[in-house]
């Protein structure tokens, strides 16, 4: 397997989180700081329930939420990997980590894409 | 400085015979204007321990045999002066991220044989002109610029002993072979890219150096290994990306001939030994 | 070669410890620190967050005014990953401008004293440590009004 093109995709998903967790970072803890009104329209905490609930509404943060998810699932786990292989544990060790890595990512990219399109649900109805 | 001032140099000492693990042992070594740590090194070896095993060869900063950790960092004994380290004490260890064979003799050979794994030579797919060769291949001072920095490589080691990533990963070729790789990857003469991408793409492969960039740092010739090695991940991420055209490797200076003997060469001398 | 020779390899302190000691290897340590810092946080977050699946009582519960995670324990702990966040995206960027080849310069003719490519590169790194902190400073003047 030629590793570029594991390691193409890791910085382009390091590009993908750059402003999807830029974005998601100003909307949790810069919202006083900078005169970005408009960004909680209930006011208060970003997160009350009340802003969460106003977010999950829009189609675009359903969706920003699942390719920021997909795309930081596999830049955080293939950096660990990285990690992993570059420890002078052994070869199979190694190999079971990576594995390990992968289901857990799998699984976890499952759990919170169902919340992401539940919570939608959920705020539509209510 | 004064002749008779003194400057002691702790050393590193393993017998792989008799010792266990590696022990500190000081000597006192009478300091001279312009004294090199290798020149201190043979001070005593001379006088106070004839034992004392170190690599050297050309005392001139050519060869690279006499790569060792000096004040903690790597680089060549030949090449430091006692007086530029400005301590009072001279620290000096075999190189790290190799084994050690003897007192401040590392074993080299998983570097040459990293080495060897990158083809470290013009690869092409004319074989006949490679053996037999009827005329010199053209290459622009431009053309030689794109590599002549990495092809000042004398193969020490210094930057084997900097890196970051050699510290643990054993798989891992390190900067000088990865660095000879783009070395010879761009080299207008040479189509051997696609073989090299192999040995080097791979899983402990380039996308192993993360740039700590300590093998610039260390490298006592100016070769620059990071530069390389960033070089070529940059040509096979833009290979992958189909943003890279390769280039044909180039021809003879008067086209390939593929018979004869190009005229106006002359005939080797008579051998003067039968 | 003989099998008593001494394994001096570094180790995983090789990793922070050692080399020429260049600025630029505390960023590569830095990297990696922050790294598994966020993505530890980052699994877990996945997992909090899916509590909103459920409806407010269970959101309200760990994030609510009060809840659980609302304990100045966790704010704090927030603020570290928002700026682990900084530098490593900060030091990402550098990263892909190095490693793609775009600020490492040309090959040139080593002429002592030696440039290299940490020269070339320099004026990028400090310039994006700088975005980097501002992006700090900015985050704690939030979490300070708190």
């Amino acid at each position: 397997m030629r590793h570029s093109r594991l390691w193409t995709w890791h910085i382009l998903a390091g590009l993908v989180i750059l402003v999807l967790l830029g974005l998601h970072m100003v909307i949790m803890h810069l919202d006083e700081v900078l005169p970005l009104a408009g960004l909680n329209p209930a006011g208060g905490e970003a997160i009350d329930w009340a802003n969460v609930a106003a977010r999950a509404k829009l189609g675009f943060f359903m969706a920003s939420y699942i390719v920021l998810l997909g795309a930081a699932l596999f830049h955080g786990l293939y950096g660990l990997n990285t990690i992993i292989g570059e420890t002078n544990v052994g070869a199979g060790l190694k190999r079971f980590a990576t594995a390990c890595l992968m289901v857990m990512g799998v699984a976890l990219f499952v759990v919170g894409t169902y919340a992401a399109i539940a919570a939608r649900g959920l705020a539509m109805k209510g | 400085m004064s002749e008779s001032k003194t400057i002691h140099f702790r050393i590193r000492k393993f017998n792989p015979e008799t010792d266990p693990a590696p022990s500190w042992k000081t000597f006192a070594v009478p300091f001279a204007k312009g004294m090199t740590v290798l020149d201190g090194l043979h001070w005593i070896k001379r006088n106070q321990d004839t034992g004392l095993a170190f690599r050297y060869s050309c005392r001139m900063g050519v060869c690279g045999s006499c790569g060792m950790l000096i004040n903690g960092r790597p680089t060549l004994a030949c090449n430091t002066q006692v007086a530029a380290l400005k301590a009072a004490m001279v620290v000096v260890a075999p190189l790290p991220n190799f084994h050690t064979v003897r007192d401040l003799v590392p074993d080299l050979t998983p570097m040459f044989e990293k080495h060897q794994a990158i083809r470290p030579f013009i690869l092409r797919e004319d074989k006949g002109e490679m053996d037999a060769p009827t005329a010199e291949f053209y290459q622009t001072p431009h053309e030689l610029e794109e590599y002549l920095q990495f092809s000042f490589c004398i193969r020490c080691g210094a930057c084997m002993a900097a890196c970051p990533t050699m510290a643990t990963d054993r798989d891992y070729p390190g900067p000088m072979p990865l660095a000879q790789a783009y070395r010879y990857s761009a080299d207008s003469r040479d189509g051997g890219f696609a073989e090299r991408a192999k040995a080097v793409d791979r899983k402990s492969g380039v996308f192993s150096c993360h740039f700590g960039s300590e093998c610039s740092a260390a490298c006592p010739k100016g070769v620059d290994p990071a530069k390389a090695i960033q070089l070529m991940k940059r040509r096979l991420v833009f290979d992958y990306l189909r943003l890279f055209k390769a280039k044909k490797p180039c021809g003879g200076v008067h086209g390939q001939r593929t018979t004869g003997r190009r005229e106006g060469i002359p005939e080797a001398p008579e051998y003067t030994i039968k | 070669m003989s099998s008593k020779s001494y394994d001096n390899h570094l180790g995983i302190k090789g990793w922070a410890l050692g080399g020429a000691w260049s600025p630029e290897r505390y960023l590569y340590t830095l990297h990696r620190v922050t790294g598994l810092g966020i993505l530890s946080y980052f699994l877990l977050h996945i997992l909090v967050t899916t509590s909103r699946a459920f409806g407010p009582a269970q959101w309200n519960a760990l994030l609510g005014d009060g809840g659980f995670l609302r304990h100045p324990v966790f704010v704090v702990g927030e603020f570290l990953v928002l700026a682990a966040f900084g530098f490593h995206a900060a030091n990402g960027v550098r990263l892909i401008l190095i490693e793609l080849g775009f600020a490492v310069g040309r090959p040139i003719e080593p002429v002592y004293p030696y440039k290299t490519s940490l020269h070339a590169s320099r004026f990028v790194t400090v310039v994006l440590m700088l975005a980097g902190a501002a992006f700090i400073v900015l985050g704690g003047l939030e979490f300070l009004r708190h």
